[in-house]
């Protein structure tokens, strides 16, 4: 029997997206967030949870897809990436899905670009198609305009 | 057998390494003392603990290195074997050798394959070839040259994860192990988490402080404010546990010394002094490698070899002596060498091969900043490269290394008599006074070491006050450009509600890399306290900010990096220019014979000042806000109580004795009071004065002896006669002290 694997669903864009259920610490609603300046445009700034500070990406602008219209508020999944507390922001929470192994399959060859990077592949579901992303991959931040600038 | 109870393993480890340092310690004091029975019984008693554990424990290989040392141990402690250096050489390597193991049994819990054949067979040979009884006495400073030590590879840091108890280097030897019951081993990540719980604790605390404060609730606020006290002190001990004595880097020191010394054929006493102050774990982490280098320097530049220093007419050893000290909420540690010093011409030639300095520059640059050149990226004067030091890097990567903690460094020399390092850093980074501003709607935190005063221009002022050197924006501040950067600009921000502020300016005055510049900002909010959280690694990268923080009402806001800000702003590189200008043109020690006063108008309009180093902050409260208390005026201030005293009165009552009813004038119910908050016997003390009026330098050199009591003299200050207020006499007259007791009797309520 092929192995089950479990992942909470998110939406942005009307797309379904998924990352490990083992890589999420926690799914809270809107914080507040404070911008940081000279940071990649990918980091939508820090929030408070509960005493830790942690950063806030911007998950739309990672992945490239159109800003969120101006009154939605997004959707924090808290994920561990390299021992650090990590939240993507995203427009709506899922369920958490329980899908085979073998319904996965890798992106297209027509999927191109720096997203192909994050998006490991789509997992066939019933009804739609569950992009599965790379948790670490997700957080990770292209070098900011600022080190650049500093290095040349 | 490898030991299967990791339980016991660790604390093997733990304990061995502790051992293993004092062993360090006390081989190099016995090479100075070698007849010392004391220490010699004491050190192969260390050696015997730890053959014997790790016989039990099944570490084949550990046992039989320790057992060859021991070997030798015995025959020096029976006196069939005299101390050379030789022997000291390898008995060191020997717990290097111990270490490595150690390191190897701490990754993979086994001992690893590494060869240690070679060093046995030389704790073998010294002990057969040096067992006879008539073998030379050893005069440690006649000695040829060591051989070559064995291959060591240093041990990893392993000891951090654990905090030592406290400095016993004193103690003898045979203390150790029934001394424990006072101090328990508790890891570094538990410290860790209950610094972060305890911050958690602190901000939790002021959200209920501020929601009781809306709540017409007594017990609700009385329970807050006991809350309150307890988290206030308990944060206090919990950041004490965090603290560690300097000694514990300081006492590697004593090895780093000999080896270099014997390496390069030099003869170096080591001395400390203030072994027991106390920084911040993550701090003494920071400085250790800046400070062993500074060391090793001092040993391989600093101190010459003994011919020379006898030819000067010194004592062939030369000596090196550490220093720590608390000076103004920071430490300082110096490192001094009774050396050759800096050779301050030959500085200088190197700076002008280098491009740094034009020939006249270096003619005429006055000798601290000659010295300070060896700070700069890939400045090295020594002739040939040694293994320890000449490479060009060092000096300004432990500059690089004190300042990224916030801390400074600086060099002094006399020729022929040795140098000074001195390093400054703060007593801890997790919780920093900062000043909170505003910019484009946004806090910012800028850490208040770097803060030299505050600036505000009305917005009349600000349109004619700041002129432009080409467009670059500057201020006339005490008759010197100081040259400012937006913050706004610097950090690329726009407004959130897109809302211009218009008017006033506020100028923030901080020193970067040893230079003044203004900061503007849109707000000044007040100053704060604040834990200091590190950025994670998205964010790492940008140098404006030296990490982030949570404000009062659970808000993030970041931490400027002043030193980044300035870099971003140019100012840096510029000023160096200039630094080196006013080196030369000799306007920079001038200024520092001045003095900086607080310029305001007593009592009658008098013109009056205060030298500025009494003060701690000025404050405007409203008339409202003073309260009676007994026979004292006081206001409540920064959740505490402050006493105001009215300089007017208080200068008058010297003379009348006269009690008034009314703090201030009849019809001033409704005016703002300027008071000038004052350390005074460890309270802070107010003083209203009827107007502030600036803040000047002046050397105020023209005097003449005071008129009445409580003044210090006249003078001429910004071309008027002013008299300078002797704060303390003015407080001593106006019973202060009784006040204390008050304070305490309303804590115990």
């Amino acid at each position: 029997m092929a192995q089950k694997l479990q992942f909470c669903t998110f939406y942005l864009d009307g797309l379904l997206f998924g990352v490990k259920l083992t890589d999420v610490q926690e799914v809270i609603r809107f914080l507040e967030v404070t911008r940081v300046p000279l940071s990649s445009g990918v980091v939508s700034g820090l929030i408070n949870l509960r005493g830790q500070i942690v950063t806030a990406i911007d998950l739309r602008k990672r992945l490239d897809i159109a800003p969120r219209p101006g009154e939605a508020q997004p959707m924090n999944v808290v994920v561990r990436s390299e021992n650090c507390a990590v939240s993507l922001l995203v427009d709506q929470i899922g369920d958490v899905v329980e899908v085979e192994e073998d319904s996965f399959e890798p992106p297209p060859e027509t999927l191109r670009g720096m997203v192909r990077t994050v998006i490991l592949g789509v997992h066939k579901l019933d009804d739609r198609l569950l992009h599965v992303l790379d948790t670490e991959k997700a957080c990770q931040v292209a070098e900011t305009s600022e080190v650049a600038a500093i290095q040349t | 057998m490898p030991a299967n109870d990791s339980d016991i393993v660790s604390e093997f480890l733990a304990e061995s390494y502790e051992n293993l340092d004092r062993l360090d310690r006390e081989l190099v004091s016995l090479e100075k003392d070698p007849q010392n029975r004391d220490s010699l019984a004491g050190v192969f008693r260390t050696i015997h603990t730890i053959k014997g554990t790790c016989g039990f424990l099944g570490f084949g290989k550990l046992e039989k290195v320790a057992h060859a040392g021991e070997n030798l141990l015995s025959l020096l402690r029976d006196g069939r074997l005299n101390l050379t250096p030789e022997i000291t050489t390898v008995l060191l390597g020997m717990v290097d050798a111990i270490r490595q193991i150690l390191a190897e049994i701490k990754t993979t819990g086994l001992e690893g394959d590494a060869d240690y054949s070679g060093l046995l067979e030389r704790l073998k040979l010294l002990q057969s070839s040096g067992a006879k009884p008539d073998a030379p006495p050893a005069s440690p400073s006649a000695a040829p040259p060591p051989p070559v030590a064995p291959p060591i590879i240093e041990a990893k840091e392993v000891e951090k994860a654990v905090i030592q108890p406290a400095a016993k280097s004193e103690a003898p030897p045979a203390a150790t192990g029934t001394a424990s019951s006072e101090t328990i081993r508790v890891g570094v990540n538990l410290l860790d988490n209950l610094m972060t719980l305890v911050g958690e604790l602190v901000l939790a605390r002021n959200q209920l402080l501020q929601y009781s404060n809306l709540v017409e609730n007594a017990s609700l606020q009385a329970v807050s404010q006991r809350l309150n006290l307890i988290a206030t002190e308990l944060q206090g001990e919990v950041m004490k546990t965090r603290m560690q004595p300097i000694g514990n880097i300081w006492n590697q020191f004593p090895r780093t010394v000999r080896d270099v010394a014997l390496g390069c054929g030099k003869e170096v006493a080591i001395e400390m002094e203030g072994k027991e102050t106390e920084l911040d774990k993550t701090i003494i982490e920071a400085i250790k490698d800046p400070l062993t280098h500074l060391v090793r320097n001092a040993v391989d530049h600093g101190i010459e070899l003994p011919e020379v220093r006898v030819k000067a007419g010194k004592p062939r050893t030369g000596r090196l002596l550490l220093r720590a000290f608390h000076q103004g909420g920071q430490v300082n540690i110096e490192i001094s060498d009774d050396g050759g010093g800096l050779n301050r011409d030959r500085i200088k030639q190197k700076a002008v091969e280098r491009g740094l300095l034009s020939p006249d520059q270096a003619a005429r640059m006055a000798d601290r900043e000659t010295y300070n050149l060896i700070f700069l990226p890939g400045f090295s004067t020594a002739e040939k490269v040694t293994n320890v030091s000449g490479r060009g890097v060092g000096m300004d990567v432990v500059k690089t290394n004190v300042e990224k903690i916030g801390g400074t460094v600086d060099v002094q020399s006399t020729p022929g008599h040795g140098s000074t390092v001195r390093v400054k850093i703060p007593l801890t980074l997790a919780i920093i006074p900062a000043l909170v501003v505003t910019c484009a709607g946004d806090r910012y935190a800028i850490p208040q070491v770097s803060l030299l005063e505050l600036v505000r221009l009305e917005a009349e002022q600000a349109k004619t006050k700041i002129e432009l050197v080409h467009g670059a924006p500057v201020y006339r501040l005490r008759e010197r450009l100081l040259p400012l950067a937006y913050l706004r600009h610097e950090l690329d921000v726009k407004p959130k509600d897109g809302a211009e502020a218009a008017g006033a300016i506020n100028i923030v005055v901080l020193q970067a890399d040893g230079r003044p510049f203004g900061l503007i900002v849109d707000t000044i909010n007040d100053t704060e306290e604040i834990v200091v959280k590190p950025l994670s690694k998205q964010i790492k990268g940008i140098k404006t900010f030296a990490g982030a923080s949570i404000m009062g009402d659970g808000s993030v806001a970041l931490i400027l990096d002043v030193l980044g800000v300035a870099q971003r702003a140019n100012i840096i590189g510029e000023t160096h220019d200039r630094e080196l200008e006013e080196a030369v043109t000799g306007t920079g020690p001038q200024v520092s014979q001045k003095s900086s006063f607080l310029l305001f108008t007593g009592p009658d309009e008098a013109h009056m000042a205060v030298p500025l180093d009494t003060l701690a902050r000025l404050e405007e409260i409203p008339a409202s806000q003073v309260e009676r208390s007994g026979t004292r005026w006081v206001a409540q201030y920064r959740g505490q109580i402050l006493p105001l005293v009215n300089l007017a009165f208080a200068l008058e009552e010297r003379r009348s004795r006269r009690r008034h009813k009314k703090f201030f004038a009849a019809g001033a119910e409704n005016a703002r009071l300027q008071i000038l908050v004052c350390n005074y016997k460890g309270q802070r003390v107010g003083v209203m004065v009827e107007q502030i009026v600036d803040i000047v330098e002046d050397s105020a050199e023209v005097r003449y002896p005071a008129s009445r009591a409580g003044v210090l003299y006249s003078a001429v200050v910004q071309g008027q006669v002013t008299e300078l207020i002797d704060i303390p006499a003015i407080l001593e007259g106006s019973g202060i002290e009784a006040f204390q007791d008050e304070r305490a009797a309303e804590v115990i309520q």
